[in-house]
Order: C-alpha cells, then structure tokens, then sequence
C-alpha cells in the first residue's frame, strides 16, 4: 500500500511545534513574545502531554525559560525553547551554562528588528549573538538558518540531532519572515519519545537517578584554574570536531558564477530572485546560502573565491556574516554587502542595483 | 571490656549516613550547612529515596552541595534553582526534587522563579537556608539582613530609608495558593535539630505526594560573616534573628486542587 504524504499548510512557527512533538520532545519551555509566539500557542493547542507524554510549561520569564531547559536537559530529556531576540538576550545567561555543562538542547530564535525593544518586523540582526557565542565565555552553539517552512520543520529535528550528537546546545536561527509566512510542509514521521531506559543509555552522564552508579552532577563550575582550562580545551575539541563534519549550505548556479551572492534565512529567498534578475541582464550571479552559520562554509568560500571576481553578503542587518565572508576570502577578491535594518526587508531590484553599483563595475 | 567487645552492630548507636559521602567540607566551623546537610542525607537515607532524589544546588556558599550529598545534582546559575527544579519535577515526575538555596539566591535575584514555581505548585522542596547575609562572596548584605545589621556593603548598619527592609519571603510564599507547606527552623540547638529533620522529612514526602510546594526555611547563622564566635553568633541569633523571623510552621495544608 502506497503512503501518501501529507502535505499541510501552515506558518513557519507552527511547523516547529508540530515536528517537536513529532521528533519525540520530552519538554518545551517558553514566554510569549512577537513573531514567535505560535511555537507555544500551537503546542499547547496540540496538548501533547495527553498523546506523546511532552510536557510545555509557559515559564515566567525567558531567563526561567531557558533555565528550565538545562534542568531538562540535564536529565537527558529531549527540549527546546522558542522565543526572539529580546528574548534570546534574556537567556543568553542560561546558554553559556548549557555550553559549559555540555547539554543537549534548542534554543529557536526568531529575529526581530532590534537593538533595545526593536520593531516585530524581520531582522538577521543577531547574527553575531548566535554565532560568535552570545553569552560570556569561549562557547559556540550549532546554528541552523532555515529559509522556508518545510526547513523550520527538518532543522528541529536536525537541530536536535546534532545536539544529541556532541552534547551541545544547537540553535534555529529565523527571523520574523520564515516565522510567520504560510508555506506547504510535509512534516516529519511520528517518533515515540525515549524510555527511561533508553535515555539512561543514550545520556549516561544524566540525573535520573543514582541507581547502581556513582552520583551524577551537571555543573559548569570549577574552582581549579587548570581544571576549568581542561573544560575548555575538551570543549575546543568538540568544536572542532563539528567544524570538520557538519557544514552544511546550499548553492545555486555558482558554477559558472563570476560574482556570488551570500545570503541565509529569508535573505535566501530575495537572492534566488536577485540571480534570476541578474541573469536575464547577462550577469553570471551565484548564490550560497550557509544552512550552518556555525560552522561557517569557510572552505566552500574559499574555493569559490578562486573562481570568482567579487562576493556579496545580502543580510537584514548593518553587516554582520560579511565579516566571517570577508575572513574567510581574505583580501583576494572584493567582498561587498547590503542589507536592511530594523525590520525593513530588501527588494531584489534594489539588491540588484547595489550590487551592480558594488560589484559589477 | 575490651574494645572488641564494645564494636558490635549491636552495639552501634550512631552511624554517618551513606548518603552523606567523605569529602572534606569546606564550610566554616559554627556554619549551620554542614548540619542542615547532614539532616537532609539523614532523611532521604531513612525514607529509602537516594535513586530517587535529584538535587539543585545554588550559587552560594552551598554551591558545593553536591560534593556532600551522595544524589544525582544539577547545579544552577544565581537563583534560578527553582526553574531548573521545576523542569527536572516535570519530566521525572516519580523523581523527589528538592533546591538548596541561600537567602540571595532564593530572595533577591532569584524572586521571581522563587515565586512563580511556588504559584505553580511545583511538587518540589525548597531548603532555604537564611543567614541574612551574602557568605560566599564575603559578607555583603542580604535582602533578609536586618534593620541596622553591618555587613559589607551596608558597613553602618541597614538603614532601610537606603536599603529597604528584610524580606520575609517564606511568609509571602506561605499566602501563595501553590505552597502546601511552609516552616521556619533552625539548627542551632538539638530540640531544633530534631523538629528540623521532621520537617525535612514531612516536606520530602510531600513532594513524592504530589501535594504542592514545601518550603523548609532554617533561620541559620553566619559567624564568619557576622563576625562572631559560633556561640556568640547562635546567642546573637536567638535574639535578633527569631524575632523577625520567628520559627514555626507558617503553613501546612494540601494545596488547592483546581478542576480541568
């Protein structure tokens, strides 16, 4: 008998709700704020803790929030938290702790325009908060951009994949665009949440229980000078490690390219039409768009830049990726960029013109 | 009667218990940690919970906690036990969880968790440990130091037209709809020691129970901190302490059960 698969329409923000639960997630722990708050109204909607045995629980702050997400996480439990950039500043405490007790978990963040309170419009402003660490301390999360829908629904599930896979928290980079436009999802295949006894298995290292081991302690704390740098050099490692195996992105006709385009997320999606556009008027255009913001596609950037008379880094921000394209072509070719800011979303005409004024003199 | 006559299981009056583990404590002599430790590995060996109980420490003095107690622990960042607690409750709910908290932890940067989990009625223990002062980092003021206490960085006195007042935060708690059971206890004195460990063990059972938030606070002395002898400091706080925060039970009913 042939399966057919279901094709459902809804938003962005909608579509992590459902794979959560759908990917076996024993925990969801948030607050309300714009454009996000569809994770939480669509979780607690489904009810899951009546089906799947999920629990979600609105905190009181996005500081509980997350901190609810190292308890869980600590337990070896599945969980994630959802919130935007206000927000994700709140928790940022919480994240430095989960990194240095080497926790599994996701952090969603929908961006908005900032800084202070911002606009709720779409914004890629938190860039180097996702990427370069965000919190104190030399940490790095996993960072997933999804640009569509269908993605929002994959990179839950790979997002928490990945973090099960080095013990570390893994972020969803969105912004308020992916978070709130309506696009046909096929959505993930139900998974039934771990045993006790698989978790027991899987997360050794997790308080579930003294039973016929020593006490388990999830603590980011150390006394020792060298004790703490040893932590930090077994984190270095890590980091490392994902750095070689798990850099992922999208390119689209940069074979033949003389110029690329950079763009992740929404931007993404301007930049498929911008290399139509550019095109049609004779310009061989490229597009990468990084899937991994950490790690960075540094290497696929620099065997581009071999190729290549110049890259363009399309963001809604100041400019912020342009640096970690700039460091990785470093001085061999031009690298320009143009963006937005503060909710404002560019048009492919008008990334189009820059990029001609730019780059292709 | 020889030695060997004496050592006898039968014999045996007093033993450390097993969940207490042999780790050098680095509290300061006349510190009331080490006994309120002692009480809560005495309980959760006596009630047969130790697979079962998993501990959050807090930043603070007793942030070592889980160096002592010999149970699963998580350790929390500044005042957000109540918050990790709450999750590890939710997602082990045959698990009896319990936070160990200073009263800068649980009263001033962690109010709100502090507050909200007992509102949600989280079936969790809240030890609260009150010595009105901040130890670990040396001695700075407390939310629950005293009207005209020196600390460090009240160096003549609270004076609460610049400070505020103390926080009786158990009291608050106890008027939450969440909490089943809220008591103030000390540990300076063994009558106080013995109705202190049954309050330990009520709160303990209450949590496996499902009946809500117990919160166990124990008026305690910091004679590093006060810059005491130990005895001096247990005089200091029978006189000065108990008055603000007098002991005794501030609430001990099931919480209220609302419908779907």
């Amino acid at each position: 008998m042939k399966v057919m698969e279901e094709i459902k329409l809804m938003k962005g923000n909608e579509a992590i709700a459902h794979a959560a639960i759908r990917c076996g997630c024993d925990g969801y722990f948030g607050y309300p704020i714009t454009p996000q708050s569809e994770v939480m109204e669509t979780l607690m909607q489904e009810k899951p803790w009546e089906t799947t045995g999920m629990v979600v629980l609105q905190a009181e702050s996005e500081v509980a929030a997350i901190n609810m997400v190292y308890g869980g996480a600590g337990c070896g439990k599945k969980v994630l938290t959802s919130s935007s950039s206000p927000g994700v500043s709140l928790k940022q405490e919480g994240i430095s702790y989960i990194a240095c007790a080497e926790l599994p978990c996701l952090i969603v963040n929908v961006m908005r325009g900032g800084p202070g309170l911002g606009t709720i419009q779409p914004s890629q402003a938190d860039y180097f908060q996702a990427v370069k660490g965000g919190g104190h301390g030399d940490y790095k999360l996993i960072v997933l951009a999804p640009s569509s829908v269908q993605e929002m629904a994959d990179f839950t599930v790979l997002a928490l994949d990945l973090a099960f896979k080095y013990n570390t928290p893994s972020m969803l980079l969105a912004d308020g665009i992916v978070g709130q436009m309506m696009e046909k999802v096929v959505l993930p295949p139900f998974v039934p949440r771990r045993t006790e006894e698989e978790i027991r298995q899987q997360c050794p290292w997790a308080t579930t229980g003294k039973v016929n081991r020593k006490s388990n302690v999830i603590t980011s704390l150390a006394l020792q000078a060298e004790e703490m740098e040893e932590t930090n050099l077994r984190l270095q490692r890590k980091y490392a490690q994902i750095v070689e195996n798990e850099v992922r992105f999208e390119e689209v006709q940069c074979d033949d390219a003389d110029y690329i385009l950079v763009a992740f997320g929404s931007c993404a999606r301007v930049g498929e039409k911008v290399v139509e556009l550019a095109r049609n008027e004779g310009i061989k255009l490229g597009l990468l768009r990084p899937i991994t913001l950490w790690p960075f596609p540094t290497k696929k950037i620099q065997r581009l830049a071999k190729q290549v008379k110049g890259f363009m880094s399309l963001e809604l921000s100041a400019g912020q990726m342009v640096e970690d394209v700039r460091l990785a072509v470093n001085g061999t070719v031009p690298v320009e960029f143009y963006g937005r800011q503060g909710g404002v979303v560019p048009l492919a005409e008008e990334t189009l013109a820059a990029l001609k004024e730019k780059l292709v003199k | 009667m020889t030695a060997k006559e004496i050592i006898k299981p039968e014999n045996l009056v007093y033993t450390k218990t097993k969940v207490m583990t042999d780790v050098p404590m680095h509290y300061c002599p006349g510190c009331s940690h080490g006994v309120i430790h002692k009480l809560i590995a005495e309980a959760i060996e006596e009630m047969g919970i130790q697979e079962k109980t998993i501990g959050v420490a807090p930043v603070g003095c007793s942030v070592f906690a889980y160096n002592y107690l010999d149970v699963d622990f998580q350790e929390a960042a500044h005042g957000r036990a109540p918050a990790v607690a709450t999750a590890i409750k939710r997602l082990q709910p045959d698990k009896c969880v319990f936070t160990y908290q200073g009263d800068g932890d649980l009263a001033a940067i962690g109010t709100a968790e502090t507050i909200h989990t007992c509102n949600r009625g989280e079936n969790i223990v809240i030890f609260f440990i009150n010595n009105a002062i901040y130890g670990m980092t040396g001695g700075q003021m407390a939310p629950t130091t005293l009207e005209g206490m020196k600390t460090s960085t009240c160096p003549y006195g609270r004076n609460t037209d610049i400070y505020g007042f103390p926080l009786k935060i158990s009291d608050l708690l106890a008027e939450l709809d969440g909490t089943c059971y809220v008591t103030r206890q000390s540990v300076h004195k063994v009558g106080n020691i013995v109705k202190a460990k049954k309050a330990i063990k009520k709160a303990l059972q209450n949590s496996m129970d499902g009946k809500g938030t117990s919160v166990v606070e124990f008026v305690s002395s910091c004679n590093s901190g006060w810059k005491m002898s130990p005895h001096k400091a247990n005089l200091w706080m029978e006189e000065n302490m108990f008055a603000k925060y007098p002991l005794g039970d501030l609430k001990d009913t099931e919480k209220k059960h609302y419908g779907q």
